[in-house]
C-alpha cells in the first residue's frame, strides 16, 4: 500500500494533536496515528496544565475543553518524618487569567484530538507505528504492521520513550541520569469535600509540590492536584538515584500516601486508577537532534521539560512544540522542499520560542535539584525550627535566631551551606 | 485509605490483555551472566517483575507502559516494545 499524504504525526499527545489541528487548518492532508484504541489512553501527566499557549490554537479553549480546575492556589511542602511546612499562594485572580488547569489527559487529549478530526485531521487509533521509512538519508514515511504509508514530512510526537526517534539515531538510549519516574494515583472524592478540604470554591484548585520526605529523601518530589472529583497524587524520583538506593518507586507513593500530612487530604477516597510515566527531566543536556531531512521531533519524544522546584512543566512545551512544528512544514511547503536545512527552521523557532529559551534560563535546575540537602536537611530543619517555634513545655525559651542556628546544626547544615545553596538556588532557578 | 497492594492497585485499571503475544521477552542468559543489580525487580511501579527459581520472569499483563525498566536495565537485557496497537493499559483519566 503506498499512500502518500501531506504530514504523518506519530501520536495523539499534546504535541501531535497541536501540530495535527495546525495543518489541517491550512488545509493540508494530515494523518495522526495513535497506538491507543483513543486519543489519550496511553497519556499520562501529573498534571497541572499552563495552557495559555494552547490559546493560540484555540482561543478560550477551557470554556470547552474538559479541564478539570482552575488553579489558584500553589503550595510547597516541605514534608519531614511526620511534619509539613507549608508556603501557600492563594491568588482567586490566577483563574480569571487561565493560567493553570489541572488535567487529566485520558479526557483532555481525547477532546483535542476530537477538535482535529473535525478540522479534517484524519486520527488513525489503534496503530502502533513500527519504523520510520528512510530514503538516502530522508523520512519519507512510516510502517506500520505491512502497511507502508509515504509523507512530505513525519512528525515524531511519540512520548518519552520514541523508539522512533532512538532508531533513526536523533537521540541515544536515555541516560538513567536524565530520567525521572512519576508514579501517579487517581483518588476519588465528593466535589463538596475537596471543596471544603482544600478551602476552594467553585471550581478553583490547588496545586502541591512536595520536597523530602515525599521521595523518602532521593532527589525529586511529591505532587498533589485537585481535580473536578478526584485528588492526583504520586511521587517523581530521579532514576539514577533509585536505582543507586534500590528504592522501590511503589513503596514510595504508598508510604507517602499515608504520611500523617497527606493521609487526612485523601482520607475516604478511592482508588480510580494506578499509572506511572518516565518524565525527561534533564533539560537541555538531554535535548536530542530535533530535526532531519522530512522529520521533526517534538514534545517529550524531545525530552522538553522544565523543573524548577515550585513548576513542573512538560505540557505547555509540547503543544509549542508541535505547534512550531507545523509552522516549520507550511513554511517548507512554500518551496516545496523538506530537506534538511528547510527541516532545521524548527530548531531555530524553537530556539527563538519560550521553549528553549525557558528551558536555557533554567539550565541550571536539574543540576540544583540534584543536593542531597533538598530533601535531607532542609526538610528537617525547618521541621525542627518549627516545632521549636510553637512547642511549649515550661522551658524558658531559647532566642529564635540562637534556635535556629541549633536546629540548622541538628539537621547535619552549616551557615555556610545555607548561604552557598542559596546562591546557588538564585542563579539557577 | 487503607493500604493497598500493588495487585489490588493493578485490578483497577483497565487493560486490553493481547493473550499470547507478549511485549516483554527478558534475556535471562544476560541476566545471569552480567547483571548485578537487577533493577528491573524493584524499579517497576506496577511491579511486572519477579524471580522464580532464578530466572527474572516479567508478569506483562499489568504493565503500565511507562518504561522505567528498559531505561533502569544496565545491561539492556531486557526487549521492552508497547504492546501491539489497541492493546496493554487503557487510561481512562491518565
Amino acid at each position: 500500500m503506498d499512500e502518500k499524504v501531506d504530514v504523518i504525526i506519530v501520536g495523539a499527545g499534546l504535541a501531535g494533536c497541536a501540530a495535527a489541528l495546525q495543518l489541517a487548518r491550512e488545509g493540508l492532508e494530515v494523518v495522526l496515528v495513535e497506538r491507543g484504541p483513543y486519543a489519550g489512553s496511553k497519556n499520562l501527566s501529573g498534571g497541572v496544565l499552563y495552557g495559555r499557549v494552547l490559546e493560540q490554537l484555540i482561543p478560550e479553549y477551557w470554556r470547552m475543553a474538559p479541564v478539570e480546575r482552575a488553579i489558584t492556589r500553589e503550595v510547597v511542602t516541605f514534608l519531614g518524618e511526620d511534619t509539613a511546612f507549608n508556603m501557600d499562594f492563594r491568588n482567586p485572580r490566577l483563574a480569571e487569567s487561565h493560567n493553570a488547569y489541572s488535567v487529566l489527559r485520558g479526557k483532555f487529549d481525547r477532546w483535542l484530538a476530537d477538535q482535529c478530526e473535525e478540522a479534517g485531521v484524519m486520527l488513525v487509533t489503534g496503530i502502533k507505528v513500527e519504523r520510520v521509512l528512510v530514503r538516502d538519508g530522508k523520512a519519507v514515511g512510516i510502517l506500520a504492521g505491512e502497511d507502508e504509508m509515504l509523507a512530505d514530512v513525519v512528525i515524531l510526537a511519540d512520548g518519552a520513550n520514541s523508539f522512533l526517534a532512538e532508531q533513526l539515531g536523533l537521540r541515544p538510549r536515555f541516560d538513567t541520569a536524565h530520567l525521572a519516574v512519576g508514579v501517579k494515583e487517581l483518588i476519588g472524592l465528593p466535589r463538596e469535600t475537596i471543596e471544603e478540604r482544600f478551602n476552594l470554591s467553585g471550581d478553583e484548585g490547588a496545586a502541591y509540590g512536595l520536597v523530602g520526605y515525599a521521595t523518602r529523601g532521593v532527589a525529586g518530589g511529591g505532587f498533589l492536584y485537585t481535580n473536578r472529583e478526584s485528588i492526583s497524587i504520586g511521587v517523581v524520583m530521579h532514576l539514577d538515584e533509585v536505582i543507586e538506593h534500590g528504592i522501590k518507586p511503589a513503596e514510595v507513593i504508598e508510604d507517602f500516601l499515608a504520611h500523617p500530612c497527606i493521609e487526612p487530604l485523601i482520607r475516604g477516597g478511592k482508588l480510580l486508577e494506578y499509572g506511572a510515566h518516565l518524565v525527561p527531566e534533564g533539560g537541555l543536556a538531554m535535548l536530542p537532534k530535533l530535526s532531519m531531512a522530512g522529520l521533526l521531533v517534538t514534545g517529550d519524544a524531545a525530552g522538553l521539560s522544565v523543573n524548577n522546584g515550585f513548576v513542573v512543566r512538560g505540557m505547555d512545551l509540547a503543544i509549542a512544540s508541535g505547534m512550531l512544528a507545523a509552522q516549520t512544514v507550511l513554511q517548507a511547503r512554500e518551496k516545496n522542499d523538506f530537506g534538511e536545512e528547510a527541516m532545521r527552521h524548527y530548531n531555530q523557532r524553537m530556539e527563538e520560542s519560550f521553549v528553549l529559551k525557558d528551558m536555557r534560563t533554567y539550565a541550571g535546575a536539574p543540576a540544583f535539584m540534584k543536593n542531597p540537602r533538598l530533601y535531607h536537611q532542609y526538610p528537617q530543619f525547618l521541621s525542627r525550627l518549627m516545632s521549636g517555634i510553637y512547642q511549649h513545655d515550661g522551658q524558658p525559651k531559647a532566642h529564635l535566631y540562637t534556635l535556629a542556628l541549633h536546629s540548622l546544626k541538628e539537621s547535619g547544615l552549616s551557615v555556610l551551606d545555607v548561604a552557598r545553596d542559596g546562591w546557588k538556588g538564585v542563579r539557577s532557578l | 485509605m487503607k493500604r493497598m497492594s500493588i495487585t489490588e492497585k493493578l485490578a483497577v485499571n483497565k487493560y486490553e490483555l493481547d493473550e499470547g503475544h507478549p511485549h516483554i521477552e527478558v534475556k535471562n542468559e544476560i541476566c545471569a551472566r552480567l547483571c548485578k543489580t537487577k533493577a528491573c525487580l524493584f524499579v517497576c511501579p506496577a511491579g511486572v517483575y519477579s524471580e522464580q527459581d532464578g530466572k527474572i520472569v516479567a508478569d506483562w499483563a499489568g504493565c503500565v507502559e511507562c518504561g522505567t525498566c528498559r531505561a533502569a536495565c544496565p545491561e539492556q537485557a531486557l526487549v521492552w516494545e508497547y504492546p501491539r496497537g489497541g492493546f496493554g493499559i487503557i487510561y481512562r483519566f491518565g
